[in-house]
């Protein structure tokens, strides 16, 4: 199958004061399309700054990273935020939605982006929010729904732009048993139906055992396997 | 404009604290469109002033009177077409503290030298044939609600004696500047009480005013004048209307300059305010605006956002103050004086300067959240608790 994410020799490093951090060291990966990978590591080992590298929002300190054809590490800012707008989708702990939108303008976000009309990106709303089984708590706010809904809500936003890639960091990371099952059938349910390729940072290894294949890292380095 | 359901939503988000920037925002701008009318009125005598008009007064002081004898002289300069003469009477009416311009002046030329003064042949005619007639401005007839055939008794103080006047005419206002508090009376009943109590005060007059030629040269015909009185016991100034006018509001420069600094301090405030309240939801929003250019909005996105949200407080909150505005300035022009403030209403010229204060703060106020919120790294927004 060929490779989606394609990473080589990347390194990232943060400066704090005077001193260059090591976070990422000479990664090598790639992910081929249609995957559903976990990354995971213990804290500190640099599995979120790989997330964001792939996800475009960062940036290397050296090395390459192509997602689908495009090689983003050498895309300017505004390029990469447009390139982020049509082929990321977005998945985080904390769901962070919007407090003031109901679940549909949250789900509508993404697409204010785009040329859509305002019939067509209803219909694109109302077909991810029935995809995640929310079609009736559209009109809610976040406070008004649970944990679990409001992270459906956020998957509903990560895939109605139906971008190439999902990018989700620690996903049940907030939510109880229960939710968390809903939400990995889901992602399951994304990555088996409607080929969603998908990276996934958790420290969780029950969580990580609901993807396809796993990768663990290390200090800045990515295990063998 | 598809994001601006969020402005509008993002702005209502703390309806209290908005509430309360709102009201601050319309209070400061009340103010400075207060401060701003005061500092116009100040200067109406001098926007009202003529260009073909000059004034000649004693060139120590004006306090200093000048010969009557100087108006035929005066008459004869090249490029001088009518001259009138007034005198300040002064005197109190009721008290002291109500105040307005009572000045001895020449029926029969004074409203041709001042044409924007508006008054009725048959009033005219009558104010001229009685030595005691006196003609009030329309603005003055209101405030105490002089009739024709009223009788006004002064108490003089520079012209001492209990003076009495009866209203043969209201003058009315050309123009909006046109001051219409002014108490005229004929010179010639004061001049000849005052040679009778006080013979040495008498044949003298305040000022003159000339009218001149519109093509002569104000400059020429203002020397002219004063060198036919050089090295006489009463040497003049001439100069034109507006430089004249100036003089008396130059005396106050320092309260005008005052004013206007306040009004700007007053703008600096409300910057302030609104710089706070958009401060404060920045950095409440912070990792909103993160997940927000994760999703893939651009700089220009966010800026529209912050800046979008900054301004339409600051209009709701300035077209609020403007609108108060009117109604302070209303109220403050009916409980002051008209002689004080003789033009005490809102000009576009000071709306149009709230508006560019209300723009300049609504614009200000976002510059600082909107470089937090551009320069804030996804990766340390999305970290962001607080």
């Amino acid at each position: 199958m060929e490779n989606l994410i394609e990473i080589k020799d990347v390194s990232k490093s943060y400066r704090r004061d005077s001193i260059e951090v090591p976070v990422l060291n000479n990664i090598d990966l790639d992910v081929p399309d249609g995957e559903f990978l976990a990354l995971m590591g213990p804290s500190g080992s640099g599995k979120t700054t790989l997330l964001n590298l792939i996800a475009g929002i960062d940036k290397p300190s050296s090395g390459n990273i192509t997602i689908h054809g495009t090689d983003i590490s050498k895309l300017s800012e505004s390029a990469l935020a447009k390139w982020r707008s049509s082929n990321i989708g977005f998945i985080f702990q904390f769901y962070n939605l919007i407090p003031v939108l109901t679940a549909y303008e949250n789900v509508e976000l993404p697409l204010l982006l785009t040329n859509l009309s305002r019939a067509e990106r209803k219909q694109h709303v109302e077909s991810a929010l029935g995809i995640v089984g929310l079609a009736d708590r559209m009109d809610f706010y976040p406070k008004q729904l649970s944990g679990g809904q409001e992270q459906r809500v956020a998957i509903a936003r990560a895939i109605v732009t139906d971008p190439v890639l999902l990018i989700a960091d620690e996903p049940t990371g907030d939510l109880d048993k229960n939710s968390a099952e809903e939400v990995m059938t889901l992602m399951q349910r994304l990555n088996s139906e409607f080929k969603k390729t998908i990276v996934m940072v958790t420290h969780d290894p029950h969580t990580a055992g609901r993807a396809k294949s796993l990768r663990h890292l290390e200090k800045g380095d990515l295990v063998k396997e | 404009m598809k994001v601006l359901k969020l402005i509008i939503k993002n702005i209502f988000r703390h309806k209290l604290r908005t509430t309360l920037t709102i009201i601050g925002l319309a209070v400061a701008v009340t103010a400075f469109g207060l401060i701003q009318t005061a500092v116009s009125s100040w200067n109406s005598g001098v926007e009202a002033s003529q260009v073909d008009r000059l004034v000649t007064r004693d060139a120590v002081t004006i306090i200093n009177p000048l010969p009557y004898s100087y108006l035929e002289k005066i008459k004869q300069v090249p490029g001088v077409e009518e001259v009138t003469y007034m005198n300040w009477f002064g005197g109190t009416y009721i008290d002291q503290s109500h105040f307005f311009a009572r000045m001895a002046v020449d029926p029969t030329t004074v409203f041709d030298v001042y044409p924007e003064y508006l008054i009725s042949k048959k009033e005219l005619d009558d104010f001229q044939q009685e030595g005691d007639a006196c003609v009030v401005g329309s603005a003055l007839a209101k405030q105490y609600n002089f009739k024709l055939g009223d009788i006004i008794t002064l108490n003089g103080d520079i012209y001492p004696g209990r003076w009495e006047f009866i209203v043969r005419g209201i003058y009315t206002p050309k123009f909006k500047s046109t001051d219409a508090t002014q108490f005229f009376f004929q010179w010639n009943y004061l001049n000849e009480k005052v040679k009778q109590d006080f013979p040495t005060r008498g044949d003298q007059v305040g000022w003159l005013i000339e009218r001149i030629d519109k093509r002569a040269d104000p400059g020429i015909v203002s020397k002219s004048i004063d060198a036919l009185f050089a090295n006489s016991p009463a040497e003049t100034k001439t100069e034109t209307e507006r430089a004249f006018q100036q003089s008396f509001v130059s005396s106050s420069s320092a309260i005008i300059n005052g004013m206007q600094y306040m009004s700007f301090i007053i703008v600096g405030i409300i910057m302030l305010v609104l710089g706070n309240t958009m401060i404060m939801s920045a950095r409440e929003r912070t990792r909103e605006y993160a997940v927000l250019k994760a999703l893939g909005f651009s700089a220009k996105h966010l800026i529209g956002l912050i800046l979008g949200e900054s301004l339409i407080i600051s209009a709701i909150g300035g077209g609020l103050g403007i609108f108060l505005t009117f109604g302070a300035v209303n109220g403050m022009g009916d409980s002051i004086p008209r002689s004080f403030f003789p033009v005490f209403e809102v000009e576009p010229k000071n709306l149009i300067l709230a508006v560019i204060a209300v723009l300049v703060v609504g614009i200000a106020a976002a510059v600082f959240p909107i470089r937090r919120a551009l320069t804030t790294r996804i990766a340390d927004g999305l970290r962001f608790v607080g």
